[in-house]
């Protein structure tokens, strides 16, 4: 069954004048439970493909299936409810709330975008917190973590909701090489653990083996359609 | 709701030395209105104390056209016995009239048998006087404070003028409507101080000895000031009294009396108007501080939390929880600064008041402030002061809600 399915999908911005063709036609397919990979250089297209399946932004052409709904003529209110209900992010600077605890950076999607009651709260986000191994320090605010750890807290308020898809666009990207490799393990972990989708974006080839399926955009345009994780791009 | 507050209380923690500034000048806003409204109340309550129960009284009755023409207190538009008594019926049917005292008001010459003078006099019922303006009394210097038949209530200046003193013998000389001139000899039974305001330097006589210096064949009043039991309740008194005079009417279809109440007979009115006036400016400077110093700190914020906003737009929080997010951290500054300010002020008002500081107005010397705030005047400044909070975030918060994400996730 498939998660996200895109098809001529493109996206064109306009800067004064002159038009640039972010993405140009691209169809593309993922299966529910896959952890996917775009990979490709800067400039390439990669946020933006992330942005239109993460619904934040809309595109210019062609049709995107995402859990099963038509996104593409999402209005800003659809939008951010379907977000809300359906995607986790993660963020390359973890964008993390600075005045809110670890604990409360998770529990902030169940209070402020889902309506969850207090007790399902804090066992969901207790478990969460334990599972990326940071429920010793839940009490301390962002800046009393490290990189590393500030991802943690990020990719366990991305899951707090039980999404059906999680968008991570390069967030190894501020990590050392070992935190990164950590991060992308457990992502995969609780992939496993929670059964939801995750795709993420990267051009950081020390991680990209990791992903199980890897689609090589450049220039706007899918390369070469799809690949299994491993091998060399 | 109460994550809302929350968060916002601990954004305004975020910058602490920001949020206290902000708030140091809206308490300082707040400070400033309510001691002004306080030691202004002050001054205009004394005032209109002082001279409504001097000598105006709460409202006078006169009969129709006597005001425009009271320079020359003129004795042929003075109110007929039956005329005066369909208004005391009325006044003793009508509610919340305390007391009442009709007045012959007329000009004479004052002899000390060397010297003579003008004198403007009121032939009175002393106990009447007495109950319509309570300080009449206080304003008697010299002699046994009161006033019998055959005495007059000299005013201290023409007392001090003509060198006369209590006991003394005098002659007053006046003109009837008639035009003939009449004299009478009193014995001066007290010295009146003087009191600022029209008819504020008049003698008093009582109203028999005013009828025969007058040759009165029956008693023709100037006019009738009255006191009401609650002064906050004047107003509508007023309504009530001048709707049912007014439907006494002449042979020509004319009204026959006029009412009026201080404010008019008084020119101290405009004196406490300019003051209501300038307490309003002060609010409005207040609401200018509030409104420039709390979107001056919510557009900052807005400004320095922007890839914070697109984190919370793009994880799903609808913009509607952005905005209130903003407008609850203005409230709380507002809410915050509108409760210290308040305390504050109380504080202050009351460092006032053990300073015991006097003031001069007109003759009245030594006069002492007795600065006080309604709990109604504290709670409508603190109002007003959140009110505009709110306003002031609100344009900021619009513009946090209506954030395109992608664009603030993109902001470095």
């Amino acid at each position: 069954m498939h998660m996200i399915k895109g098809e001529d999908l493109s996206k064109t911005y306009h800067t004064g004048e002159v038009a640039v063709d972010a993405l140009k036609g691209l169809d593309f397919s993922i299966e529910k439970g896959a952890f996917v990979s775009f990979v490709g250089p800067s400039g390439s297209g990669k946020t933006t493909l992330l942005n239109l399946i993460g619904c934040l932004d809309r595109p210019t052409k062609g049709s995107l299936l995402v859990a099963g709904m038509n996104v593409s003529d999402f209005n800003r209110k659809d939008s951010a409810l379907y977000r809300g209900k359906h995607i986790g992010f993660i963020f390359q600077s973890f964008n993390l709330i600075p005045v809110l605890t670890a604990f409360e950076n998770v529990e902030y999607p169940l209070i402020m975008v889902q309506s969850v009651p207090a007790a399902e709260r804090k066992k969901r986000v207790l478990e969460l917190l334990d599972a990326v191994s940071m429920i010793d320090r839940q009490s301390q605010l962002p800046d009393q973590l490290s990189g590393g750890q500030k991802q943690r807290v990020a990719i366990a308020r991305a899951l707090v909701t039980h999404p059906d898809l999680v968008l991570a666009d390069e967030p190894t990207a501020n990590l050392d090489h070992d935190t990164a490799y950590g991060i992308i393990r457990l992502m995969k972990k609780i992939r496993q653990e929670v059964q939801t989708t995750f795709v993420f974006s990267t051009h950081d080839t020390r991680i990209i083996g990791e992903a199980e399926l890897i689609y090589r955009i450049e220039d706007g345009v899918l390369k070469n359609g799809n690949m299994k994780g491993g091998t060399d791009v | 709701m109460f994550n809302l507050f929350k968060i916002a209380g601990r954004n305004l923690l975020r910058y602490k030395r920001r949020t206290l500034l902000t708030l140091s000048l809206i308490v300082l806003g707040v400070v400033f209105v309510a001691v002004f409204i306080a030691v202004t109340g002050s001054f205009k309550a004394m005032m209109i104390g002082q001279i409504t129960d001097s000598f105006v009284g709460h409202m006078q009755i006169h009969r129709k056209g006597y005001l425009s023409s009271i320079d020359t207190l003129p004795l042929t538009m003075n109110l007929k016995p039956k005329a005066v008594g369909k208004i005391e019926h009325l006044l003793q049917e009508t509610a919340g009239i305390e007391a009442y005292s009709p007045r012959i008001k007329f000009g004479g010459m004052f002899s000390n048998f060397a010297e003579t003078s003008n004198i403007r006099l009121n032939g009175v019922f002393p106990e009447k006087e007495m109950s319509t303006v309570p300080l009449f009394l206080s304003r008697i210097k010299s002699g046994d404070g009161n006033l019998k038949k055959g005495e007059i209530l000299v005013p201290e200046l023409l007392a001090r003028g003509m060198k006369v003193k209590v006991g003394d013998a005098v002659v007053i000389i006046a003109t009837n409507k008639d035009g003939s001139v009449n004299g009478k000899q009193f014995t001066i039974g007290g010295i009146i101080e003087s009191a600022t305001g029209p008819g504020g330097r008049d003698g008093y006589i009582h109203i028999e000895d005013a009828m025969e210096v007058l040759r009165m064949d029956e008693m023709e009043i100037s006019e009738i000031a009255l006191r009401v039991k609650n002064f906050g309740g004047l107003h509508a008194i007023y309504d009530t009294l001048s709707g049912l005079l007014s439907q006494e009417k002449n042979k020509m279809g004319k009204p026959v009396f006029e009412v009026h109440t201080w404010e008019k007979l008084s020119p101290f009115y405009n004196i406490a108007r300019m003051i209501d006036v300038m307490t309003l400016s002060i609010k409005l400077m207040l609401i200018a501080i509030v409104l420039i110093s709390i979107m001056n700190v919510m557009i900052m914020a807005v400004y320095e939390r922007v890839r914070e906003i697109g984190t919370m737009a793009a994880i799903g929080t609808l913009p509607g929880k952005i905005l209130s997010l903003f407008v609850i951290e203005g409230f709380g500054l507002g809410l915050i600064g509108a409760i210290s300010g308040s305390l504050i002020s109380g504080a202050v008002i009351y460092i006032i008041n053990l300073s015991k500081i006097t003031f001069d107005f007109g003759r009245q010397k030594g006069m002492l402030v007795s600065a006080s705030i309604s709990p109604n005047d504290l709670v409508m400044i603190s109002i007003i002061v959140i009110i505009v909070s709110i306003l002031a975030s609100l344009q900021p918060a619009i513009k946090a809600s209506r954030m395109d994400p992608i664009k603030a996730l993109g902001h470095i």
